[in-house]
């Protein structure tokens, strides 16, 4: 019998050779030599203002990556965080520009339009699933474009303000609305951090994580979601109804979702511009797909496609490769870290039931010798 | 026809109920409702055309409906991807991601060798992409949309990182190639006014669409667009649908193809090699999907560029469903996206237009609400055409954004008045492992 932690741990650092495995294969046939490329990214990678943006990145990410894990609880498959943030993000950030209220009544504000947003938007899909018995992986990919390429294009047409200069944006947020840098709390630590501000922004992170653990572990709700998810009979059976379930995992997994852009919104660029940062949703199933769903895992899985966003921008700079070979690295990493789960988990089944074999074996044979006393296990 | 099908009712019934055939053409029956559909909409359009409140002749010609088949080709491709890997039970999210990598191995093969040898790589490319989830589903049994996702991801990742390391050298950048030409087009002689060795046959139907006549006109240029200017590609495509009807529905090893998305258990023990047919299923099927993203960037738009698939591989997936998992309803969604996709390109007055009819197809839609007596239903849609109806008269423009979000739209509101008359196979989606459960 092998340990519960090697079954956590095997299949990430599987996966993790395997992309560094293929990843210095593509470096070979682009001509530069891996080696060099990888001691370059992690010297750049370990300085700590390229940590502040890793972090930076990964709360977004993490946001991102909960979003998911809560519908894929559920065994639904939200793939439209990606037009739920989005969304989200510009009716907030115009919520948040037209309002004026003291500091953090505003900033809860702008939380709170945002999370009702995401929620109403990926509460169409739970709808139209319950309903209408649409899939989601469908409505919500025909939400993402209607809200990307449709209603937010529009908004920011609409919206923009002619004081932005070159750049489209709408009215920015004023400052009673921003959220704090937290550099003086790492200072403290560390030394002095030149350039980059890490985003306050984080902490609300590492809340809805602890929320997101104790919601589904340890309490009734989260338990009738995530029994719907493995048996919807079994849990309709025992007096949930699954309809109300998919909504109510839609809705709150929206609203998580809703909060992915707000990062980037409240710690730096205060509006909506058509710079902010897009891609983020689909990301966000990555992080969960290599969290397993699990707050602390997706916490890891944010940091590391985090860092390797942050950290490539080095290859390009010295010449090694283009930065684009993180991609490539991102998505082996994923296809590498499913398969592994799923070999992995073929094979602690396998052994669980040869445990289980064995274990019947001897209490047979126990209950032999007794005469067929107690039996029953 | 429908009389040596009549010929042997018991034996199309049984064999029907055996295999389900197509109901697509299979008896007289269909090709009249078909026949009838389709002078239906011709007809649809041609009054929406005589009511438009500004004027256009281009929701019938001959033009929009060239260019229309042609911007359905990659739907088409997409939605085929779906048919061929879905029929044998693995759900291809990824196709997407195999259209992005159709559109990067095209541009860079005709770049390289010309148009030809470009198409052949996007469909190499997108096979490879099949192969990649085939061994994903099919043999690590990973979570087929998951590993969908994965290759959707994955795919943009490995064309930029080519492009950038191909594409600055060879005029273009990370983001796009330079501009490519495609293959040459042709026109049908005497229908069209193609040529035969050097002489110019006459525009038969060119010549109708200049009457202007209600209707006539209106299907002699909705006809012609289909035999007018077409690429030599275009054709290739075209020719994919019925060749996969027949290989499908016509051939045993299409029967044993479908039966391992209906009941692979019972295939195997029948003898069939159900990952073998599954493998195949997903590598055709990216094969296919590589060539619709290979048509978009050599043939359509005559250049790469990234993201230039806007999703056409999960539209393509919405037509495979909306054709009920066969390729001749699939075909039809496609032309219908590509109609609205055509009409987002060339004329924004017959975007405009498309509004009145959203708003006649409801009122269809209302009246056989009525007879079939679901008045709450056709209450909703009388609102809804009402609301529309008001925004139609009240703008002469709609905002641009509507038109590149129309398709989506449609997909939705199809899917939510027909998830519940389809039928997928039956084991779609569902891991397989030899010898485990039946």
């Amino acid at each position: 019998m092998r340990t519960k932690l090697f079954y956590a741990l095997a299949a990430p650092l599987a996966a993790i050779a395997v992309a560094l495995v293929i990843s210095s294969i593509v470096l070979v046939i682009a001509g530069s030599n891996p080696l060099d490329a990888y001691s370059n990214m992690w010297e750049y990678g370990s300085r700590l203002e390229t940590l502040i943006e890793t972090l930076n990145r990964a709360t977004p990410l993490y946001l991102s990556g909960i979003a998911v894990a809560i519908g894929f609880r559920m065994n639904l498959f939200n793939i439209g965080v990606e037009g739920q943030y989005i969304l989200a993000a510009i009716v907030a950030a115009k919520v948040g520009a037209e309002v004026n209220l003291p500091p953090v009544l505003h900033v809860t504000v702008i939380v709170l339009s945002a999370m009702i947003v995401g929620g109403f938007w990926a509460g169409i899909a739970g709808f139209l699933k319950v309903t209408r018995n649409v899939h989601e992986v469908i409505s919500t990919i025909m939400l993402n474009i209607i809200s990307t390429a449709g209603i937010v294009s529009y908004l920011l047409g609409v919206w923009d303000v002619p004081d932005a200069g070159l750049d489209t944006a709408i009215k920015e947020i004023p400052e009673s609305g921003w959220m704090p840098s937290l550099n003086g709390i790492v200072e403290l630590f560390t030394r002095e951090i030149e350039r980059v501000e890490l985003w306050g922004f984080i902490l609300v992170a590492v809340v809805v994580g602890i929320l997101y653990h104790v919601l589904l572990s340890r309490t009734r709700v989260g338990f009738d979601l995530r029994a719907s998810g493995e048996n919807a009979t079994a849990a309709e059976v025992s007096g949930t109804n699954p309809k109300t379930m998919v909504v109510t995992a839609m809705v709150i997994g929206g609203a998580v979702a809703g909060l992915v852009g707000l990062p980037e919104l409240l710690g730096s660029s205060h509006a909506y511009n058509l710079r902010f940062t897009q891609g983020l949703g689909f990301a966000g199933i990555a992080v969960a797909l290599l969290g397993r769903n699990n707050a602390v895992g997706v916490a890891i899985g944010a940091f590391v496609i985090g860092w390797l966003d942050r950290a490539s921008g080095v290859l390009e700079v010295r010449g090694d490769a283009p930065r684009e070979i993180v991609a490539i690295m991102t998505g082996v990493i994923i296809l590498a870290a499913v398969v592994a789960y799923a070999i992995v988990e073929r094979r602690r089944r396998a052994e669980e039931a040869a445990d289980a074999a064995a274990a019947t074996t001897v209490a047979q044979e126990v209950t032999h010798v007794g005469n067929g006393e107690g039996g029953g296990s | 026809m429908s009389d040596r099908d009549s010929a042997f009712p018991d034996l199309t019934n049984s064999y029907r109920r055996l295999v389900g055939t197509p109901r697509n053409g299979q008896n007289g029956r269909s090709w009249r409702l078909w026949v009838l559909g389709g002078l239906g909409i011709v007809f649809l359009l041609s009054v929406t055309q005589q009511f438009a409140k500004l004027p256009t002749s281009d929701l019938t010609s001959s033009g929009t409906w060239t260019i229309a088949l042609a911007w359905s080709v990659p739907i088409l491709m997409a939605g085929l991807c779906g048919i061929f890997s879905e029929r044998t039970g693995i759900v291809n999210i990824g196709l997407e991601g195999m259209l992005i990598l159709g559109t990067w191995f095209g541009a860079f093969g005709t770049i390289e060798y010309g148009p030809w040898w470009g198409m052949v790589m996007a469909t190499i490319a997108g096979g490879l992409g099949g192969a990649l989830l085939a061994l994903a589903a099919v043999t690590f049994n990973v979570d087929h949309i998951i590993a969908g996702v994965a290759i959707n991801i994955m795919a943009p990742g490995i064309t930029r990182f080519l492009a950038s390391i191909h594409f600055p050298d060879r005029g273009g950048s990370i983001t796009q190639s330079t501009t490519i030409s495609g293959v040459s087009n042709f026109s049908l002689p005497f229908l069209a006014g193609g040529t035969i060795g050097g002489w110019r046959s006459p525009d038969i139907l060119g010549r109708i669409e200049s009457w202007d006549w209600f209707f006539v006109s209106d299907l002699a240029g909705m006809a012609r667009g289909f035999v007018w200017q077409m690429s030599w590609l275009t054709l290739v495509a075209i020719l994919v649908v019925p060749a996969s009807v027949f290989l499908l529905w016509k051939t045993r090893f299409g029967l044993r193809l479908r039966s391992c998305g209906e009941n692979p258990h019972a295939a195997d023990s029948l003898g069939v090699n159900v990952y073998k047919y599954k493998y195949f299923g997903v590598i055709l099927g990216g094969a296919l999907a590589g060539f619709g993203g290979g048509f978009l960037s050599v043939q359509l738009t005559g250049i790469y560029r990234e993201g230039q698939t806007l999703s056409k591989g999960f539209i393509g997936l919405a037509t495979m469903i909306f054709g009920n998992w066969r390729p001749l309803g699939t075909a039809l969604g496609a032309l219908l996206f590509g109609f609205a996709e055509t009409l987002r390109l060339r004329d924004p007055s017959a975007a405009h237009g498309l509004l009145l009819l959203t708003v006649i197809g409801l009122v269809i839609l209302i009246a056989r609400a009525l007879t079939r007596r679901r008045v709450q239903v056709a209450g909703w849609l009388g609102a809804t055409a009402a609301l529309i109806l008001v925004w139609y008269l009240s703008t002469d423009s709609v905002p641009n954004q509507l038109p590149r979000i129309t398709p989506h739209i449609a997909v939705l509101v199809l899917l939510i008045f027909a998830t519940q008359r389809l039928r997928m196979p039956a084991a779609d989606g569902q891991p397989y492992r030899k010898g485990e459960g039946g």
